[in-house]
């Protein structure tokens, strides 16, 4: 079965539609499919629910969705750092769901493992909690989250085999396994395409059993969103 | 930024990173916690942040910055010996399963009881809860790091909280510029003042009734 696709665009074209639920994963601007998100934009589709830890900057990453109001509803632990999502948000354009970071990443996890729900502690008696079932377990308080399927997801990864088997770099693994597993489809951009059998299988973040797509990108812009350097003076 | 502030943030972060001991796992939150590094001996904290690092060091030269590794304030951050990545599911694990030792943590308000509050303030903008939630109800000790009072005087320590709660009944301490509390079986006690801060002025500009532990004498 041949993963690879020649570009973005193709590897996303006929399975986006309005009104899906798309997993994105990253972490700020660290992480994320750049090309992919392009592409997703470039589709037109409509209505989307967007499952990512944040919504990118105003005009990149995710930001770009925004711009073209193709988003619906965001699912995001933090969306600082975006004028239009707060713009849209406050007009009440946009929904919003906070979910706490260790929440959203379990969710997708448990998505993705077949586990429908499971129980936090993260949230209990906050507004997080509100409408959720509570659950005592040895005496302390939980809260039941849900696991989370997207129809799509996209992820950004440094290495791929033909097989679809990812290695990411350094902090930029973040979310992406995760969204990986969440996907019924699982596209992923990679900075290189090795063949079979030269990837270490031990060193192996994402089988690629969780992938059913591949796209090359070798020059990502990865952009670093605060860029602090030595030779600072006192913050 | 006034001349002032900064002084009052290293007064802060510096007693803070007196909370720590040797060997710790720690989580930094953004703002004064992040300035505690700087009064750390090199190497005898491990440092773990939530989008997937533990034991990273400090910010790059201007010509090191990997785009590939920052912080959760999404910061450039550098590689040290024993450096170790992770995914966010198992970062999170480590919080919430108990196995980071502290987190130092910034707060809007805290109460008496060891309730926190540090992500939300209403008729404001909000930008979303993070991983606060997590580390407030995970971390195993939670050190809140704060001015004392709003820049209008009101207290930042008060009986009840009065904005959205992140947490309850987690911290274990908390350091201003006047003092360190201590929360004990849900009970806020003052153990220490800082150098030249009197009980009165604590008293003062403190919004919850506080027991005094005598003989605090700040360990150096």
């Amino acid at each position: 079965m041949n993963k690879l696709y020649g570009s973005a665009p193709e590897a996303l074209g006929d399975v986006v539609k309005d009104g899906m639920l798309l997993a994105v994963g990253g972490f700020g601007l660290c992480g994320i499919p750049e090309a992919l998100i392009l592409a997703l934009r470039d589709t037109g589709a409509r209505d989307l629910t967007v499952v990512s830890n944040n919504a990118g900057v105003d005009g990149w990453g995710l930001g770009l969705l925004l711009e073209t109001r193709q988003i619906r509803r965001m699912v995001s632990s933090y969306v600082g750092e975006n004028k239009e999502f707060e713009r849209q948000y406050l007009a009440g354009e946009l929904e919003l769901e906070f979910v706490p970071q260790g929440t959203l990443a379990e969710r997708l996890r448990a998505g993705g493992a077949g586990i429908p729900g499971f129980y936090t502690k993260t949230g209990v008696g906050t507004v997080v909690a509100d409408g959720k079932e509570h659950k005592v377990f040895d005496g302390e308080t939980y809260i039941l989250e849900r696991g989370i399927r997207a129809d799509v997801a996209l992820v950004k990864a440094w290495k791929a085999d033909r097989a679809g088997n990812l290695v990411y770099r350094k902090t930029a693994r973040n979310f992406n396994p995760m969204v990986a597993t969440s996907g019924r489809v699982t596209v992923a951009e990679v900075e290189e395409i090795v063949e079979i059998g030269e990837l270490d299988p031990d060193e192996i973040h994402t089988p690629g059993i969780f992938v059913q797509r591949l796209v090359l990108n070798p020059t990502p812009e990865k952009r670093v969103e605060q860029r602090t350097v030595r030779q600072k003076a006192e913050v | 930024m006034t001349s002032v502030r900064p002084s009052v943030r290293s007064v802060i972060a510096e007693r803070a990173a007196r909370e720590l001991r040797a060997g710790d796992v720690v989580n930094l939150g953004i703002g004064i916690p992040a300035l505690v590094p700087a009064f750390v001996t090199p190497g005898s904290v491990f440092l773990h942040s939530e989008n997937g690092v533990l034991g990273f060091g400090d910010t790059p030269a201007p010509d090191a910055v990997d785009p590939n590794l920052v912080n959760a304030g999404k910061q450039p951050v550098t590689e040290v010996p024993g450096s170790v990545y992770f995914d966010s599911a198992a970062s999170f694990g480590m919080i919430r399963g108990g196995h980071v030792d502290v987190a130092v943590i910034g707060a809007l308000q805290v109460s008496a009881r060891g309730d926190i509050a540090n992500w939300a303030v209403p008729g404001k903008a909000v930008l979303g809860v993070g991983g606060a939630m997590d580390l407030c109800a995970g971390a195993r000790r939670l050190v809140v790091t704060m001015t004392h009072t709003e820049k209008d005087g009101r207290p930042k320590i008060v009986e009840e909280l009065s904005l959205p709660a992140t947490a309850f009944g987690v911290v274990d301490a908390v350091v201003t510029e006047l003092a360190v509390f201590r929360v004990v079986e849900g009970r806020l006690v003052l153990v220490e003042l800082q150098p030249g801060v009197t009980l009165a002025e604590v008293r003062e500009k403190t919004g919850a009734a506080f027991e005094w532990r005598d003989a605090p004498t700040p360990e150096a």
